[in-house]
């Protein structure tokens, strides 16, 4: 079977899953929907120029973080209590290119969220659903979905070892929100929180969705997410060996 | 009485220790005590990116509604996690009176939740730089006890539900979700809708969040009683709408073979 065939039958297999899970499916399309809310009545309560299709933006992609964070960060400790790690573990395949369905997947859900989301705004809030370069858009979209599916593969992959690996997950909610320039602009932001928003592929991904909406220049951020979202997943191959290693020497695999 | 008051007491705190699993540090910590300040960040710079009020407003309506994250999930393990560890039938079958069985278990909910709500609220106000008046700093306190009462009942109705549905984290996350939006812990009550500010005036936190705003800006605890006896009712209300959603709940589990249905 090649690779692409491997990765895409068992990202329709693990999408499938997630879907049917209320929390990881309808909870986490439902949950980021409340923030985005309050996030309009805020800007439409406000005094500032930032119109509401900035704050309807990045509500959306502030939904496609959530449906990753939370989730991704036990996606390798769920196999471990489904007793199915050993099994993955012991597969033909690197066992990063059998996890990272299961994160792609979960960050595919962020499209049900974005489209919620922006239609949401649209219908609810008034909102004009405006995209001024379509292509670029999806292109976005789909390079801020693959940056995701990486970063969620390096939490997973990173949070095995603790038994309560969603709360870790879960913590780096909040601070992506916030730093990553979703409703709050950067230069808002303290000078030290600058440097740790650059290294975070959702930073990019959401200036090229906005860009591409809003009718700027979305390819250099594009292909900074994307170069970003290369390096956690060769950081989740490093980091997935060691692990591996470390659980082979010590006979802890199936362990909490 | 003393055995209602052993229940009440010793068995709603060994309860709480035993069923809420999120008290273990790795759990607690960036869960009960960092993830309220990441909240109260984010939404006081979205406030300053939106123009709209200040950090302070912000700060008290985050920390305060921050408390239903403890006092939801807390209630809903705290009854809930009965089925889970196959002891709520032995739960039921006793001849335990249910009033202390249940209300004891919220005491350590509600002093859990107003503790998250006031470290959330004090560190807070040190990392946006907010200056809280030395006088305002007890009858807050006592604010955020109140609303963290308020909230527990909410939460047992939570509970109640959670014995009947799968997967009770979806509906706590929802009853967090709404609210955020109507209690006026992110937006003025005056710019929602009227339907939501009316909503609002039933939920929990709405009354203690502009009270301990009040307090906040020099009022005196007096002068808010009747925000704070109308968040008092609201939670009363709730704890007995939860208290008594739970018995009809064991009524028809008896009558249905249903106790521990998914």
């Amino acid at each position: 079977m090649s690779t692409f065939r491997f990765v895409r039958v068992s990202w329709l297999l693990q999408f499938k899953m997630i879907m049917r899970s209320p929390f990881d499916g309808f909870g986490n399309v439902l949950y980021p929907l409340f923030f985005a809310t309050t996030a309009f009545f805020v800007f439409r309560a406000g005094t500032s120029p930032r119109t509401l299709i900035y704050a309807s933006l990045g509500a959306a992609v502030m939904g496609m973080w959530s449906s990753v964070s939370t989730s991704a960060g036990s996606a390798m400790q769920r196999e471990r209590w489904w007793g199915t790690l050993e099994l993955l573990v012991t597969a033909p395949r690197h066992f990063a290119l059998v996890l990272f369905p299961s994160t792609l997947g979960l960050a595919s859900v962020g499209i049900y969220n974005l489209v919620a989301t922006l239609l949401w705004g649209r219908f609810a809030f008034g909102i004009p659903l405006t995209i001024e370069h379509p292509l670029e858009f999806g292109l976005s979209v789909v390079a801020t979905v693959l940056a995701f599916a990486g970063l969620g593969l390096l939490f997973a992959v990173s949070f095995v070892r603790f038994r309560a690996a969603w709360v870790l997950g879960n913590f780096f909610e909040y601070p992506v929100w916030l730093i990553c320039g979703f409703l709050v602009p950067l230069a808002l932001l303290p000078r030290w929180v600058h440097p740790i928003a650059w290294v975070l592929a959702p930073t990019w991904g959401m200036n090229a969705i906005r860009e591409s909406a809003l009718g700027g220049t979305p390819l250099p951020d594009l292909l900074l997410c994307l170069g970003l979202g290369t390096v956690y997943v060769v950081g989740a191959v490093l980091v997935t060996n060691r692990v591996l290693d470390d659980a082979r020497a010590r006979g802890s695999l199936s362990l909490t | 009485m003393i055995v209602s008051a052993r229940i009440f007491f010793v068995g709603g705190l060994t309860s709480f220790r035993a069923l809420f699993y999120w008290l273990t540090p790795w759990i607690y910590v960036p869960t009960m005590l960092i993830a309220p300040l990441f909240q109260i960040l984010l939404f006081a710079y979205i406030g300053r990116s939106a123009g709209l009020a200040s950090d302070q407003f912000f700060l008290i309506g985050n920390a305060l509604q921050y408390a239903s994250i403890p006092c939801l999930f807390a209630m809903a393990q705290a009854i809930g996690g009965e089925r889970y560890q196959n002891t709520l039938s032995a739960i039921l079958v006793s001849p335990a009176p249910r009033i202390p069985l249940f209300f004891g278990r919220s005491l350590p909910v509600v002093l859990n939740g107003a503790f998250v709500a006031a470290f959330a609220l004090f560190a807070g106000s040190l990392l946006l730089r907010v200056h809280l008046p030395t006088s305002s700093l007890a009858p807050l306190l006592f604010i955020v006890l109140i609303a963290a009462f308020s909230c527990t009942g909410l939460g047992l109705v939570n509970a109640a539900l959670s014995l009947r549905i799968r997967e009770n984290a979806v509906l706590s996350n929802v009853i967090f979700g709404f609210l955020l939006i109507f209690t006026g812990a992110n937006v003025p009550l005056d710019d929602l809708p009227d339907w939501m500010s009316t909503a609002a005036q039933g939920m929990p936190f709405t009354h203690a969040i502009k009270a301990a705003r009040q307090v906040a800006d020099g009022a005196s605890l007096a002068s808010v009683r009747g925000l704070l006896g109308a968040e008092l009712l609201v939670g009363a209300v709730y704890g007995v709408a939860g208290y008594l959603l739970l018995r009809w709940f064991e009524t028809l589990s008896r009558r249905h073979a249903s106790l521990e249905r998914s």
